[in-house]
């Protein structure tokens, strides 16, 4: 499958990058979260992230499929 | 209408879409860098926003301070980009008949957003450290 995964803050900065196409065989995105995390050598745990698919907030047990936009968002800081 | 904005926010502009005649009050809310945090002063924010999800998400949290009270117009703008103190960062503005639905709607809406909009801050420090901040203002460690 192809992903496309955004980055945002914290990840962003510790990743290098605001988004990269991934090639992955799973359709979970915890699993991918934790290809991404091995990868770039992230610290922070998929349990402190939200997730969204394609430009909505999702439920991590939401299977992914081929060419979705996926984005782990650090807890918000707004305001 | 929620909006972000990565040029400055003219809180004058804005309170004046809310005039409307059936109003006899407009409560608005001013969220201003602050020079420091957490006992360490601090020179400049950036904040970062996933735009179109916090454009939907702000959009939602607006819909729903219409429901729960009675208000009649409602605004809010938050900044993205760099800030220098003393900048305005978020501003909710919400007119309505009676001024108990606006501070009420007023202090929903900005408590919703810190809570729930993707946009993240990050403080840079007067000491040259800068980092990524939790909603509780505490550093992502």
């Amino acid at each position: 499958m192809n992903y496309r995964v955004l980055y945002f803050a914290s990840l962003r900065d510790a990743s290098g990058r605001d988004a990269e196409n991934v090639t992955s065989d799973t359709h979970d995105a915890r699993q991918l979260y934790r290809e991404c995390k091995q990868r770039h050598g992230l610290t922070m745990d998929a349990d402190r992230l939200r997730m969204a698919l394609n430009g909505e907030f999702a439920d991590w047990d939401r299977p992914l499929q081929n060419g979705d936009e996926i984005a782990f968002l650090p807890p918000v800081s707004g305001g | 209408m929620f909006a972000l904005s990565d040029s400055r926010i003219d809180a004058d502009v804005l309170a004046c879409d809310l005039a409307n005649d059936g109003a006899g009050a407009c409560i608005t809310f001013e969220g201003r860098v602050r020079n420091n945090n957490a006992g360490r002063a601090v020179r400049q924010l950036d904040y970062q926003a996933y735009g179109a999800l916090a454009a939907k998400e702000g959009e939602r949290i607006l819909d729903e301070a219409k429901q729960k009270f009675a208000i009649l117009d409602v605004h809010c703008v938050h900044r993205v980009g760099s800030l220098a103190i003393g900048d305005l960062a978020v501003w909710v503005g919400v007119s309505s008949a009676h001024r108990d639905a606006a501070f009420a709607a007023c202090r929903f809406i900005i408590d919703e957003v810190k809570l729930r909009v993707p946009i993240w801050k990050n403080e840079h420090y007067a000491d040259g450290e800068s980092g990524w901040l939790h909603p509780d203002n505490t550093p992502v460690g």
